[in-house]
């Protein structure tokens, strides 16, 4: 029964970790109908950003949070207006798809020009130490990460449903004419919209860091997971993905114990199709423009 | 107050606005009445900014409005009730109202233009905290009226606002827009039912294949030959 109970924590810590990743990817598709698919790029480079801050100037990850978002911040919003922006307005928008595939490529081969294929770790006094609850252990930096969480889903739900900007966020997903003829700036709608996904991403990037070894390709190992959580979680629900992600953290958790560790990515793909042909708008989903 | 000159418009290659030219004085009703497919809905798009003409201008107020973003067309005061309601559906009744005024002049009397509105529509304060898609046909189509209004515009369009609707509802659509025109706001109507809107307006437009062919006063309209065998099957 212990040994089962603190399955479970993990798989919630773990759980904790898919969410704040996925947070960012969540938002954009939800609201701009985008796979972005250089999500774990974005990622990637708030990892370098705080490993850098770490490593060279001697600051504590978590010190480093408010910078990082705010370049992620400024980086979502050059994407939008200046990449993603002018493919709107082209013929087809599948094109804008091919366009973060091949953002995400480029920021790959960048960090290996820079960085090399080398995995730094990022120094973070504290982080790594755990806590004990009774007989159950858990790592600062999880607790942490499972708390930020939680907060980023709460601050983002007020933030759509209380504020004007909020409001005409879900207005633009639920009706993008009908929301231009409220007077709404649809264009930068998306590009705010874009930049708080990523800098979502920042945020999760300065916690990901001191418990995971940054590398180039280091978004490419987390952002498939991030997928299936979206999907899960309702395509563009924050709420659903909060929920999809600890159920995915649960079962890699338990699978890899109780199945076999080389099995837990079979058992939650097949999960995940299964839940695709049961119930395709996710296991929280309302359908379009739900949130 | 709006003239529109020479306009043309259309989707993509297809051109379906020929070369429009209209006025919409201060204070007035006109109606622009038409087939199905004439472009009576493309000629309001125009003019709300959500279709590009490609030659010609549209002037409100003596600014040239024909290529200005659709947000920037609202903020002149120009707000469009669009064809099929197009609610927030999965926002509640009073967010679908609160979006109405998202301009910033609008959201600074918005709480003064939510109680002139739902004293408009008493029905609609018992649904406040209804979502705008769980609501039936002619209860959305007020919703969207009242949204409409709620950006305190001086110009209002609305297209085909009657569509789908039962008959008893349709009589208290043209009530209200009777009642929001005498309040002096000016009014810009498309419907396909000619009788009522002719019936109402100052002025029309008769639409045949994107050009216009015909315009008098509504009363003179109603008694033309050719309204009456087109569009009114007398
Ligand atoms: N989004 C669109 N793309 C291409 N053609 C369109 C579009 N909307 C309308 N049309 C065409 O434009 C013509 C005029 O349409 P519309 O302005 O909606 O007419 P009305 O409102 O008078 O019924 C029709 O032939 C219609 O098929
Ligand atoms: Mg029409």
């Amino acid at each position: 029964m212990q040994t089962f109970l603190q399955l479970v924590i993990n798989g919630l810590m773990l759980g904790g970790l898919f969410a704040i990743i996925s947070i960012g990817l969540t938002l954009i598709f939800g609201i701009i109908r985008l796979v972005n698919f250089a999500h774990g790029e974005l990622l990637m480079v708030g990892m370098y950003l705080t490993w850098i801050g770490t490593s060279q100037l001697g600051l504590h990850p978590y010190v480093l949070a408010p910078p990082v978002v705010l370049v992620l911040f400024v980086i979502g919003v050059l994407i939008q207006r200046f990449i993603l922006q002018p493919l709107l307005d082209a013929r087809d928008a599948h094109v804008q798809i091919f366009a973060t595939v091949g953002l995400s490529t480029a920021l790959i081969n960048l960090a290996l020009l820079v960085f090399g294929a080398d995995l730094y770790a990022t120094p973070a006094p504290g982080v790594r130490e755990a806590i004990h609850f009774g007989p159950f252990r858990v790592l600062i930096g999880q607790l942490v990460m499972f708390g930020c969480g939680i907060a980023v889903v709460v601050a983002l739900h007020l933030f759509l449903e209380r504020s004007y900007l909020g409001r005409a966020i879900r207005a633009t997903a639920q009706h993008r004419a009908a929301a231009q003829l409220m007077g709404v700036d649809v264009r930068r709608i998306y590009i705010v919209t874009f930049g708080i996904g990523a800098a979502c991403v920042g945020l999760a990037a300065v916690l990901v860091a001191p418990l995971y070894p940054t590398s180039p390709t280091v978004g490419t190992y987390f952002v498939l997971t991030a997928f299936v959580v979206v999907v899960l979680g309702g395509m563009g629900s924050l709420h659903g993905a909060f929920v999809g992600a600890l159920l995915i953290g649960l079962v890699d958790s338990l699978s890899a114990y109780y199945i076999a560790p080389d099995l837990k990515e079979v058992v939650i793909f097949g999960l995940f199709l299964l839940v695709l042909l049961v119930r395709p708008t996710g296991l929280f989903g309302l359908g379009r423009g739900s949130e | 107050m709006l003239t529109l000159h020479e306009v043309q418009a259309g989707y993509g290659r297809t051109t379906i606005l020929h070369g429009i030219s209209a006025e919409v004085r201060a204070g007035e009703v006109v109606t622009i009445v038409g087939a199905n497919g004439a472009g009576k809905t493309t000629t309001l798009r125009s003019i709300a900014g959500l279709v590009r003409p490609t030659a010609g201008r549209i002037t409100f107020e003596g600014e040239e409005i024909g290529r200005m973003q659709p947000h920037e067309v609202v903020a002149r005061g120009i707000t469009l009730i669009p064809e099929g309601r197009q609610l927030f559906p999965f926002m509640s009744v009073r967010d679908n109202l609160r979006m109405g005024a998202y301009t910033p002049a609008a959201r600074a009397r918005m709480q003064e233009t939510l109680e002139e509105v739902l004293d408009l529509f008493p029905r609609l304060r018992e649904r406040l905290d209804q979502y705008g898609g769980s609501l039936s046909g002619g209860e959305q189509q007020m919703v969207a009226i009242a949204r409409g209004l709620m950006a305190r515009p001086k110009l209002l369009m609305f297209d085909e606002p009657s569509l789908g609707l039962a008959p008893i509802i349709v009589r208290q659509v043209f009530d209200v827009v009777e009642r929001i025109a005498s309040t002096g706001v000016t009014v810009l109507i498309v419907e396909q039912n000619v009788f009522r809107t002719l019936s109402i307006a100052d002025r029309g437009y008769v639409l045949e294949n994107g050009a216009i062919v015909m315009s008098d006063t509504g009363a003179a309209l109603l008694r033309d030959d050719h309204v009456r065998r087109a569009y009114l099957g007398i």
